[in-house]
């Protein structure tokens, strides 16, 4: 019997204060397609970058074709025949795809010869990609591509993906996964590394689990559940969510009409003609793939980008007959005597994000260090980003509020953190946008913009998160949920938009939509007929 | 085998001690300058360490170059923790000495020493508009803050000698290049008989109360800290960014010039061509060492206060070159960045048999 390609044996990683791997052992044969799940935090990244070579182990042997060969550079990992394509692409906007992939490369070839290779390569595995142009130019599908061919150039023997999907359409993943079924059909070993159950139950053929360091189960995912691969992956079923209440419709709160506005910087996406609306009691959803101008339109909806017309970005501040925060509506005689009250509409436009955060509109970035914290600053310090109930007279600061505002914060969020003085860095990226979410969700917004809510945060605390901001929909507060988890919108959501090269399609009553209508949507083709969506399935 | 590893967080504990460290090392280096050069180290050391604290007098001089330092560091270190990098607290210095001498100068026999108030405020007033030119070239056209203000030392430098050495000249001065000896009612009121130590120091005290409120409790600082350390999150939270400029540009700039007005209506009495002296670059020493912390700030303005003072001592009693002091004030910067590898990252030795097993493998 042939040795696997790869075998790990008790593999073991220790950091300062973690223990990152814990006697993990792993194989993969040739041609087999082996995913590595468990939540942020369990270990897959380094045990990523020890058989990438970036990182040594403390302990265990790692054998490469049944000898022990552990690469002690990236370098060494290569002339293995180990390839990884990361989660974060590494392109340089102003080259082309080939002169891209020509920079990646160990040997010494000609560009002519790479662009050859290229061609054929993506003629051979279905990667359609013309060498020839610039990467800004590319969606970030095609931009992936470039990574894969980068990765296939040197004829991996292994190829190791880090979550390779989060940036996909639907269509775009089945894509990709044909192109690594065929890989794998010719021997080369795949390690599918994600935390998308759905997916490995699709894809891969064998699955080992990953938890706080340790392997907890390897399993064939296509006889696994859903819920046994989250059990084997948390040690418990997430929590479900409370049923959705059902909404009337509701007023508006903040609206857009008619935003148009050019990129501030070279590689941005121009906002095209935008229209909508968040309403009071309800979660509209916006769904498409990263870079088509959410992030713009998020900055121009905070305050951060100030460069729209006047008049085009509105809030309509709180009448009281409608606003079930107000303690004069649950009294129904109250309510007739405040119905005489007028909306009052502001222009958001001259206005920065603390003035918009005064009226009541709240931001959470998706960028948690270096925007949502800073990050050398305590956690006590970090809640003064956004809130101003530790500010006195003068703008003095009482540290012991602000102290109390942060254990608040920890506790009431399950924030593991060493307590309120601890750096923001030194918490993980799930824990620290629990206390970013916690921060702005405790300020009762009365509009809240989020940017992927749950990214990195663990399934758990995921479930505790939408679940905080179901309750700030119950509470009458109006959300813009941005994610790129198509899951994550149908389930939060309860109107859908879908966002694509700068352009906003209309809104859509999520129990009217399906997932290969959004996708198609996703493309930019909300005005073809309905019914193409289904190649989705093909 | 020694090998520098990252550490989870940067330590507390090596922030504080790098200066110490630092400090050793530069009196060790000193000893061994002071060998090198021919001198008796002992006696070096102590022109350094010993003399500067040896009696009142003494202490009223440390004190008295200490003021000028302790102001201008602190404004720089405000600036510096806005990530503003004024580098031209000089020129900022030599300009507010400029305008507090010139209100100086307007004194008559029917003065009161009240006009040392606005002898002061001008000096401030000078040192906020130099700042300025560099606060309104950066705003306006991103011209870096490090050259604009460096350069403008020297035009600050030119215009001071321009004025002593023409408009300014003292008619009964033998054409020396120098203004009127100003006032007495225009001098500093002294703390002590027998000192030249003068009220500069209880305002140098003020200031540092007031820096540290300002950096360490009101949200002023913060957002000026904030745009200093993550630009992206103080744009979140709504801080401005121009704000934060122009605030940590005219706070230094202000406090430089100050510390020019009290040099000019203290110790130096008129204006020379030799009024700067280096306090404005000195000062970027001092805010580093004491770690941009305006308690910090005190201990190490006093710190360099002694350089400048055992600089002195080692020239007329040692015969050593003027520019003793700034190799003993260059070696203790030098010193305290290499230490500040530390606070990051911590030494630890290299044993683990295994991994060097594999290493004489692989080669």
């Amino acid at each position: 019997m042939t040795p696997p390609r790869l075998e790990l044996r008790r593999i073991s990683k220790q950091y300062p204060g973690v223990k990152a791997n814990d006697a993990v052992s792993l194989s993969v044969a040739p041609g087999e397609i082996h995913a590595v799940l468990g939540e942020n935090g369990a270990g897959k990244s380094t045990l990523m970058k020890i058989i990438a070579g970036a990182v040594q182990a403390d302990a265990g042997e790692l054998l490469w074709d049944g000898a022990p060969r552990a690469p002690r550079s990236p370098a060494q990992a290569r002339a293995l025949g180990i390839s990884m394509v990361y989660q974060h692409f590494s392109l340089f906007d102003s080259l082309t795809a080939a002169q891209n992939i020509w920079l990646g490369l160990d040997k010494a070839m000609t560009l002519d010869a790479v662009r050859a290779r290229v061609r054929t390569l993506s003629a051979e595995y279905g990667l359609p990609l013309d060498p020839e142009r610039p990467v800004h130019a590319l969606s970030v599908g095609e931009r992936q591509r470039v990574e894969i061919l980068r990765a296939l150039m040197t004829a991996p023997r292994l190829l190791i993906l880090d979550e390779p999907t989060s940036v996909l359409t639907p269509q775009a993943v089945e894509a990709l996964f044909v192109t690594l079924r065929r890989l794998a059909d010719q021997g080369c070993a795949i390690l599918y590394i994600s935390h998308k159950l759905d997916e490995i139950r699709a894809l891969c053929h064998r699955c080992t689990v990953l938890r706080a360091g340790r392997v907890t189960g390897e399993v064939d995912p296509r006889q696994e559940s859903n819920a046994s691969l989250s059990r084997l992956m948390i040690g418990a079923e997430p929590p479900r969510l409370a049923a959705r209440a059902v909404r009337e419709h509701a007023p508006a709160r903040l609206q857009v009409s008619g935003l148009s506005l050019a990129p501030e910087t070279p590689h941005g996406t121009a906002l095209v003609d935008i229209a909508l609306a968040l309403r009071c009691g309800e979660i509209l959803g916006l769904a498409g793939v990263s870079g088509n101008g959410q992030q713009e339109l998020l900055r121009v909806l905070s305050g951060e980008d100030r460069r729209a017309e006047r008049g085009v970005v509105t809030w309509i501040a709180d009448d009281p007959s409608t606003d079930p925060s107000n303690d004069a509506s649950n009294d129904p005689s109250n309510s007739r005597v405040a119905a005489g009250a007028v909306n009052r509409t502001t222009d958001l436009g001259p206005l920065g994000p603390a003035k918009r955060r005064a009226l009541g509109l709240h931001h959470v970035p998706e960028e948690r260090l270096g925007r949502g914290a800073v990050p050398s600053m305590s956690l006590a310090k970090n809640t003064l980003l956004t809130r101003r109930e530790p500010v006195g007279r003068l703008g003095h600061v009482s540290t012991a509020k602000a102290a109390a505002l942060a254990r608040r914060l920890i506790e009431r969020f399950g924030v593991r953190a060493a307590g309120p003085q601890a750096a923001a860095r030194s918490l993980s990226g799930g824990n620290l946008q629990k206390f970013i979410m916690g921060r702005e969700i405790d300020a009762a917004p009365k509009a809240l913009i989020v940017a992927q809510p749950t990214w990195g945060v663990d399934v758990g605390a995921a479930a505790q998160i939408r679940a905080e901001l179901l309750a700030l929909r119950d509470a009458g507060c109006a959300l813009l949920v941005v994610s790129e988890e198509l899951d994550e919108l149908f389930e939060l959501s309860d109107r859908l938009v879908v966002m694509a090269r700068g352009r906003l399609s209309p809104a859509i009553p999520v129990g009217q939509a399906s997932v290969a209508q959004i996708g198609q949507w996703m493309s930019g083709l909300w005005d073809a007929p309905a019914g193409e969506g289904t190649h989705a399935e093909a | 085998m020694l090998k520098l590893e990252p550490r989870p967080q940067p330590s507390a504990a090596m922030s504080l001690a790098s200066p110490l460290i630092a400090l050793a090392l530069t009196t060790l280096i000193g000893v061994a300058i002071f060998v090198a050069l021919g001198k008796d180290p002992l006696q070096g050391l102590r022109m350094f360490f010993w003399e500067p604290l040896r009696n009142g007098y003494a202490l009223g001089e440390l004190g008295l170059k200490a003021t000028p330092l302790v102001l201008i560091a602190l404004g720089l270190a405000v600036a510096f923790r806005a990530n503003v990098w004024n580098i031209g607290a000089e020129g900022q210095f030599v300009a507010g000495a400029l305008a507090a001498g010139w209100v100086a100068m307007q004194a008559d026999a029917g003065s009161t020493t009240l006009i040392v108030l606005p002898i002061l405020l001008a000096g401030v007033l000078g040192g906020v508009a130099w700042a300025s030119i560099t606060a309104a070239l950066r705003d306006r056209f991103h011209a870096n803050e490090i050259l604009v203000s460096l350069m403008l030392v020297y035009v600050a430098e030119l215009l001071l000698q321009y004025l002593v050495y023409g408009p300014w000249k003292d008619p009964a001065g033998y054409n020396f290049p120098q203004t009127i000896t100003f006032l007495p009612a225009t001098q500093l009121p002294k703390l002590f008989t027998g000192t030249r130590l003068h009220i500069g120091v209880w305002i140098a005290l003020a200031a540092v109360i007031g820096c540290w409120w300002l950096l360490m409790r009101s949200m002023a600082g913060f957002a000026l800290q904030t745009g200093g350390i993550a630009p992206m999150a103080a744009r979140y939270a709504g801080f401005s960014s121009r704000a934060a400029l122009w605030g940590a540009m005219t706070l230094s700039g202000g406090l430089a010039g100050l510390a020019g007005a009290l040099e000019t209506a203290g110790p130096l009495g008129q204006l020379t061509p030799y009024v700067p002296v280096g306090y404005g670059f000195a000062a970027i020493i001092v805010a580093f060492v004491g770690r941009l912390h305006p308690v910090g700030i005190v201990l190490s303005g006093i710190l360099m206060s002694m350089f400048y003072i055992g600089g002195e001592l080692a020239q007329s009693r040692l015969g050593l070159p003027k520019a003793i002091t700034g190799v003993f004030q260059g070696l203790l910067l030098f010193c305290l960045l290499a230490c500040d590898t530390l606070i990051h990252y911590r030494v630890r030795r290299v044993a683990g048999l295994g991994v060097r097993g594999v290493d004489k493998e692989q080669r």
